[in-house]
């Protein structure tokens, strides 16, 4: 179906690209931490001893290290939803909201339909998640479509809209008798499969599945195509009979949709319950892992990985070490810092 | 007569260019170029687009640095660098696109551009230098309107107020009527006139020969980078300017005009009584009303900005008619997109490939491919049939005689390559209408008849070709029909041969148009 022998020539540059593009990211994750590594001197603490301290927990345990692909999931989904919309030059920084109705939506699904077996439950839940995702990028889809209004506005400001949508729907219809600022625990049947006795569920297959997907999408189909030259130069693409308006609204909310997916795997294979505020900025650390990872799928599983690594063994040094759990925001900046200052310091060294 | 306004500063008497050369890749701008500018004096540069005329005016301020030449001030040679050199020895210049800053207010705009700014603004002292100015010479603005609220006309006013206030004794304007209409024009010349007779020195860059012949004392005709004549008003007649503008060697035609059948045929385009809005400086199209039948070539000749690009962009259903009615293969197509016009065996070749025709960042194979992506899908569009692409190339490329890499980026070719490609692409699928816009800018002598002779191809092989060109060689030797384009208007419609290359000319730059409205 697909040799590479055919495809191969309109790829010359790959193969390489690829083993460059791991070299360069584990440099400067490395150069990350050792700016980090300064900070902890100079506020007293030992950086090799924190740093022992976060390996040996998450790479050195089986436990630790499920945690961190826990914590990996949602990163997957959103830095995808954010992603996908960047290869037409959408810039969807909504991920947020996007997975807040995404959220919503297949709670809605877990409490109407508690009664129905798990595999025609779940994949109602994920079909109701990804549609209240794409119905919430559909309107800055729509409107960047007719060249109303900029992308990256709208999707930002209907952020912080959607939290208080599900607080709406949470106090008003769905509070647990107990507790107003969640839903009922979600029946068995309603929650994604978990894997090996750990925290880490069917969401991290679905995130892998999509990411290969999202891949072979690129490089191989007829719409990853058009995509790409509507990304490369949008009027062109125009003058060239490619539908552009009908891209900019389907992508946008497939990116959407993915996002939606982000909320409905963490209701139902994290929490099993929706929580008011659960997300704690997971669309905007999608977007930052997106952008860290050039849009590359590769990179993606690699920056979420990374990423996951300093949260969960931040919340660790916080209790080994006393440092506090704000330090890591510290840490995860530099990451940023290095990474975005890539061209010049990679330039010297002539990789 | 009056005195200067600031008679502290040194006259500026005249400003010669000797020998001025620049070239730019691929062709020679100016070509040993004398130029000489006098004080209380309009110059007009009068040539056709591409003939060197900014490009001239930019090398004197600064903009452009020459290769060879000389420029004098008042006979001491002076090297200018940037546009502040140009500026210390007062000259002064308005582009065709203004450079002011929309979120400031005029007086501020206006004070950005002092010579010596100082530290804290003198607004009030500014503010009646401003009122001094503007009153003598009839430029009213409101001083502390925001510039973003100002109309074109107003946005030129403020470019002149702007020079004035820098103490710049030479102003060059850069078809500074392009955008104005007919009364802000009246009134623009007004006011040249006003600083000529202050002893200003006005250089006047413009391709409409009314204005030269109306306002202008002296007229230096540019023509494909070389001075064509230099003539005071007195000599001037619109016949001499335009043998002067336009060459009028009119080679053999590449290929016989088809002959016609009679019987009757519906044509392939119609557009009856079109008109598009304009949006920001673009031209937009009024009342036009063109058939293009099978087997013909239909010319189109005009300045480029004349609703050229509008033309090619409405057929091809990029902008919506706002008036009338579009017909493509005898079917509405007044409100059908690109892609089912595209679909329907329309061709496009814009006029500049590399911003309206191709992704830069893709391999020239993917560029290939991506106008027909669905003929090419297999898998219902799962993957791409690469092979089926090649051969398609290679036939297409075969045929025109054209090489280029395929397994590269395509901002990596050349401009001709460029080029080369998207006619290979566009002719890929031997379509029944081709909408060709500056067919064979960028193009070689040989890659230039291939393209064309493509065309007649085409041509005779029962397919219609809307050709936009200002090469009046080109459409004299192609087109079984030509249209004049003036400001959105067609103005003229012949056959090639019941015309020739003056009354074009007239048509083009407008002065038949005016005479008759005049009248």
């Amino acid at each position: 179906m697909l040799k590479t022998s055919e495809i191969a020539p309109c790829f010359p540059i790959l193969q390489n690209k690829t083993i460059i593009l791991v070299i360069r990211y584990l440099f400067m994750i490395l150069l990350a931490f050792l700016l980090f590594g300064i900070i902890l001197l100079i506020s007293g603490k030992d950086p090799l001893q924190s740093y022992k301290d976060i390996f040996t927990y998450t790479m050195g345990s089986a436990y630790g290290f499920s945690e961190v692909l826990v914590a990996m999931i949602p990163m997957l989904l959103t830095a995808l939803a954010v992603a996908l919309p960047a290869r037409v030059g959408l810039i969807n920084v909504g991920g947020e909201g996007q997975l807040y109705i995404g959220a919503a939506f297949a709670t809605f699904g877990a409490l109407t339909f508690s009664s129905l077996p798990a595999w025609l439950l779940l994949p109602i839940m994920i079909i109701l998640g990804m549609l209240g995702g794409a119905l919430w990028a559909f309107v800055p889809g729509y409107l960047k479509s007719i060249g109303l209004v900029n992308e990256t506005i709208t999707t930002l400001l209907l952020n912080p809209i959607a939290p208080k949508i599900i607080g709406f729907l949470i106090f008003g219809f769905w509070h647990s008798p107990m507790d107003t600022v969640k839903t009922p625990n979600f029946v068995a049947a309603a929650r994604l499969p978990t894997f090996f006795g750990t925290r880490i569920h069917l969401g991290l297959v679905i995130g892998l599945i999509l990411l290969a997907l999202f891949w072979l999408f690129m490089k191989y189909t007829r719409w990853g195509l058009e995509m790409r030259a509507i990304g490369n130069n949008a009027q062109a693409a125009r003058r060239n009979g490619i539908p552009l308006k009908k891209y900019l609204i389907v992508v946008m909310c497939i990116g959407g949709a993915i996002a939606g997916l982000a909320g409905m795997s963490q209701v139902s294979g994290f929490y099993g319950v929706l929580l008011l505020n659960f997300s704690l900025s997971l669309g905007y650390m999608g977007f930052m892992v997106s952008w860290l990872a050039g849009g590359e799928p590769l990179g993606i599983l690699l920056m979420s990985f990374v990423i996951s690594v300093i949260i969960t063994g931040g919340n660790l040094l916080q209790l080994t070490r006393g440092v506090p759990y704000s330090v890591i925001n510290l840490l995860l900046a530099f990451t940023v810092f290095v990474v975005l200052a890539r061209p010049n310091l990679i330039k010297g060294k002539k990789v | 007569m009056l005195k200067s306004p600031d008679p502290g500063s040194s006259p500026l008497n005249v400003v010669s260019m000797r020998g001025i050369t620049k070239a730019f890749p691929g062709v020679l701008a100016n070509d040993q170029i004398d130029l000489d500018i006098y004080a209380s004096e309009v110059h007009a540069l009068l040539g056709e687009n591409g003939a060197g005329k900014s490009t001239l005016m930019k090398i004197l301020y600064g903009f452009y640095r020459l290769d060879s030449g000389q420029i004098l001030v008042n006979e001491q040679p002076v090297m200018i660098q940037s546009p502040h050199d140009a500026r210390a020895i007062q000259i002064g210049m308005v582009f065709q696109d203004f450079s002011l800053i929309p979120a400031l207010s005029v007086m501020e705009n206006l004070a950005l551009f002092l010579p010596r700014l100082p530290a804290v603004l003198d607004v009030k002292g500014i503010n009646q230098r401003i009122q001094e100015v503007s009153g003598r010479y009839g430029l009213d603005v409101n001083p502390n309107a925001l510039v973003a609220q100002l109309s074109i006309g107003e946005l030129q006013k403020v470019e002149i107020l702007k020079l004035l206030l820098a103490d710049a004794r030479l102003l060059i304007l850069d078809e500074p009527t392009r955008v104005l209409a007919q009364h802000e024009v009246q009134a623009l010349f007004k006011v040249i006139d006003t600083l000529k007779k202050d002893g200003y020195a006005i250089v006047l860059i413009t391709h409409k020969l009314r204005e030269v012949l109306e306002c202008a004392d002296r007229i230096t005709v540019l023509r494909t980078g070389k001075v064509a004549g230099t003539l005071i008003r007195s000599e001037a007649k619109e016949e001499g300017l335009i043998s002067l503008m336009f060459e009028k060697k009119l080679g053999a035609p590449i290929v016989v005009p088809k002959k016609v059948s009679m019987e009757k045929v519906s044509p392939l385009l119609e557009l009856r009584d079109v008109s598009t809005h304009a949006e920001g400086l673009e031209t937009g199209l009024k009342g036009i009303d063109l058939k293009v039948n099978p087997g013909e070539i239909v010319g189109v000749a005009g300045v480029s900005g004349n609703g050229q690009k509008e033309l090619g962009d409405v057929t091809m259903g990029l902008i919506h008619c706002s008036h009338g009615k579009k017909f493509i293969f005898g079917e509405d197509f007044t409100d059908k997109s690109v892609q089912e016009a595209r679909f329907s065996g329309v061709a496009f070749i814009p006029e500049n490939p590399l911003t309206m025709s191709i992704a830069p960042f893709m391999t020239v194979l993917q560029n290939m491919a991506i106008t027909r992506t669905m003929k090419y899908a297999r898998l219902g569009g799962l993957n791409i049939d690469w092979q089926a692409v090649r051969m398609d190339v290679d036939r297409s490329t075969k045929k025109l005689g054209f090489s280029f890499p395929l397994y590269i980026l395509a901002r990596s070719l050349s401009g001709g390559n460029l080029q080369r490609m998207v006619v290979a692409r566009e002719l890929i699928d031997e379509p029944h209408l081709i909408i060709a816009s500056y067919l064979t800018r960028g193009l070689d002598v040989q890659s230039a008849i291939a393209a064309r002779q493509a065309l007649v191809q085409a041509r005779d092989n029962g397919a219609g070709v809307l050709l936009i060109s200002e090469d009046l060689e080109e459409l004299f030797a192609l087109s079984d029909w030509l249209i004049i384009l003036y400001a959105g208007k067609i103005v003229g419609n012949f056959k090639p041969e019941d015309t020739n290359v003056y009354e074009i000319g007239h048509l083009m730059t407008g002065s038949k148009v005016e005479h008759v409205e005049n009248q």
